[in-house]
């Protein structure tokens, strides 16, 4: 190994292998909600190469946008399979991010020592928001322009006169046109590099204060007479092998998607999107992309005050900042799911139901029964966080046991 | 834990029925087969003869009915009446201004009707037979699934005309509480209620063949499918060669996942 001792005298090959791979111990019971971390990563990964390539081809201005992503499709060798793989890529990153999310609220991996490991995910999640958004207007379809269009006059809603000049200055325009198209682009091309660069600081804090586990135990807190957690197992090969066997599945249900249903009913791409922007002519009916309708049903489910549509806008914000401050929400005396007592278990089921039929109520026309249950589920969905430092602390729990269980 | 899901989910009932409700007409099924070649041939041929006056497809080249067993010189002969070369794109020359003028709106490019309307071939195969005699519209028709288009009908000669036979449905509260042949009646029903709150509404119960064109009902309703059949090949070409590469994709996938799955619990034997 003389090659890698030249290596390693100029540069730490194996000590950073070993540290963040082969001598980086992660408890050994990890279950099915510990593969949709790793999954993120291969979806930014996939996202960001079929993303270039898509680049490669496509025209970012008003005139051009949707021949040019009419031309990938039809007249690109496999530009079909590039898109319909970025598309179905941008739903898919969403969905095992709101996954892996859902498993640290479980598990309670936003727990001391790990709240900064949880606000960098929180974070990455705005940019990813971000990035999702500014890429939805690139096929400059109907849905992709009036979407824009609606989310970006959120922004005109701030009061003190800001509004009005802010949502010009992100245009570049008095409307959506081709000024916003191509920062949009720009913009798009940008973020997934600044959200690979999160990514990395999400992981070296990881690896600083450990991976926590389905039990909440710190593993680091019993180590055998050579310093290493009896409980862990060093991440390669355990974890390493592991992952494949669950991005082996991933990949089926995403293929399953990307060469039999890459519209997903409506849901990845939807049909308005298929005929070009018209300034116009309104839809019918807006609606965002799935992952954001929980937000979006929030939105509307608040009644303009004032004259003003900015109490929505607050409410749809706070919906997503409150996420920073889960890790001083909860007081419960123990991190997991498993340790805690029925209170905390009725909360959750109340949230995730919450937050599905918010994401629903987001994708239909309103009706004033549907106002009426966004806005029930709204309050329900700000109860789950804003009463956690009441319900955590008086719920009963279980004692946690010395080591991890199976 | 259960009764709360129970309870949750018959808060949303009413919900979901409301999604259910409304909607246009009913489609009929037009039930294409994209691997029918001689179909999408004979609807490119219908398309540029009867709908390319209008409509492009101007995301579409010429050159693409190659893969639907066409030689060049077919597509030449056959599909091209302008100057344009075989790998051109499916353009017209009316201009969009013109053609508002003449139609109240542009035509619109046909490339992804069948991805853009709900139902897609359905939606197509039904529109195409729903054209009827309604003298009050600019060009003297109307369409069941599509009031007050501005399109004329264009392959009426092939079908005939049409002509209406109505209802008279009476609305209550948003709902059809009644409905009549005939108006009088409608309009008895309605009185007989005592008026308020009510709503009568003229719909097209069915549509009548009253002047048979050159074709026969069976003949025509292939024509209307061969469009169909052309329209949703054209919105997504590779629409089968995506599912057989899915078939193998996936096909491949399996066979890694159990052998990464065999590879992980070799080395998990240790672990315990």
């Amino acid at each position: 190994m003389s090659f890698m001792n030249w290596i390693d005298e100029r540069f730490p090959a194996t000590k950073v292998w070993n540290e963040h791979l082969a001598q980086y111990y992660a408890p050994k019971n990890f279950n099915f909600w510990y593969f949709f971390g790793s999954l993120a990563m291969l979806v930014l990964v996939l996202q960001i190469v079929t993303g270039v390539w898509l680049a490669m081809m496509y025209k970012p201005s008003a005139e051009d946008a949707f021949a040019s992503i009419e031309y990938i499709m039809r007249d690109v060798d496999y530009g079909w399979l590039l898109r319909y793989l970025h598309s179905t890529g941008a739903s898919a990153f969403f969905l095992v991010v709101y996954l892996h999310m859902f498993r640290g609220l479980i598990y309670g991996s936003h727990r001391r020592p790990r709240e900064l490991l949880w606000i960098i995910g929180v974070i990455i999640y705005v940019a990813m928001m971000a990035t999702a958004f500014m890429g939805y207007l690139l096929p400059w379809g109907q849905m992709s322009y009036w979407g824009a269009q609606v989310i970006v006059n959120l922004f005109a809603a701030f009061p003190f006169g800001i509004g009005e000049p802010l949502s010009i200055w992100i245009r570049g325009d008095y409307v959506i046109s081709d000024a916003t198209l191509n920062r949009f682009f720009a913009l798009h091309f940008l973020l997934p590099f600044v959200l690979a660069a999160l990514v990395f600081i999400h992981i070296v804090a990881l690896h600083k204060v450990g991976s926590n586990n389905p039990d909440g135990i710190e593993i680091k807190q019993n180590k055998d007479e050579n310093g290493i957690p009896r409980d862990g197992i060093p991440f390669h090969p355990y974890y390493s092998v592991k992952d494949v066997v669950g991005i082996g599945v991933f990949l089926i249900f995403f293929s399953a998607i990307v060469f039999f249903a890459p519209d997903f009913y409506g849901l990845f791409l939807e049909a308005p999107n298929f005929e070009p922007a018209n300034p116009l002519k309104t839809p019918e009916h807006i609606a965002p992309v799935w992952y954001f309708t929980p937000y979006y049903a929030m939105l509307r489910a608040i009644p303009p005050m004032l004259n003003s549509q900015f109490p929505g806008v607050v409410v749809m914000f706070a919906a997503i900042i409150v996420f920073f401050f889960l890790p001083w929400l909860d007081r419960s005396p123990v991190k997991s799911i498993r340790y805690k007592g029925p209170i905390f278990k009725v909360a959750v089921a109340i949230f995730v139901v919450s937050f599905v039929v918010l994401a629903w109520l987001g994708m239909q026309a309103s009706t004033p029964g549907r106002t009426i249950a966004a806005q029930i589920f709204t309050a329900l969905y700000f109860a789950f966080f804003l009463l956690m430092p009441f319900y955590s602390k008086m719920d009963k729990t279980k004692p946690v046991p010395e080591r991890v269980t199976k | 834990m259960k009764k709360l899901i129970a309870v949750i989910t018959l808060a949303l009932m009413p919900l979901t029925g409301m999604a259910s409700g409304g909607g246009g007409a009913p489609l009929e099924m037009a039930n294409i087969d994209l691997n029918n070649h001689a179909a999408i041939q004979r609807g490119a041929k219908l398309f540029v003869n009867y709908c390319m006056g209008c409509h492009s497809a101007k995301y579409v080249r010429y050159k693409l009915f190659t893969k639907v067993g066409l030689t060049e010189d077919d597509i030449k002969d056959n599909l091209i009446f302008t100057d344009s070369k075989v790998g051109d794109l499916m353009k017209i020359a009316m201009p969009e201004a013109e053609a508002s003028s003449w139609f109240g709106a542009p035509a619109p490019d046909l490339t992804l009707t069948a991805r853009i309307r709900h139902g897609g071939a359905d939606w197509i195969y039904t529109y195409l037979k729903g054209f009827y005699a309604d003298p009050s519209r600019p060009m003297g028709v109307n369409n069941t699934l599509f009031p007050n288009v501005g399109m004329p009908h264009v392959l009426w000669e092939m079908q005939g005309v049409q002509e209406p036979v109505y209802k008279y449905e009476v609305h209550h509260d948003g709902h059809v509480v009644a409905s009549f042949d005939t108006e009088a009646a409608a309009d008895a029903y309605v009185k007989e209620q005592g008026g308020e709150g009510f709503r009568m509404e003229r719909v097209v119960a069915s549509l009548d063949l009253v002047q048979p064109g050159s074709m026969t009902p069976a003949e025509y309703d292939q024509v209307a499918r061969d469009l169909a059949t052309f329209l949703t090949y054209i919105a997504e070409p590779m629409k089968l060669e995506r599912q057989r590469m899915g078939v193998w994709v996936i096909l491949f996938l399996v066979v890694f996942t159990v052998l990464a799955y065999l590879m992980k619990k070799e080395w998990w034997k240790d672990v315990h």
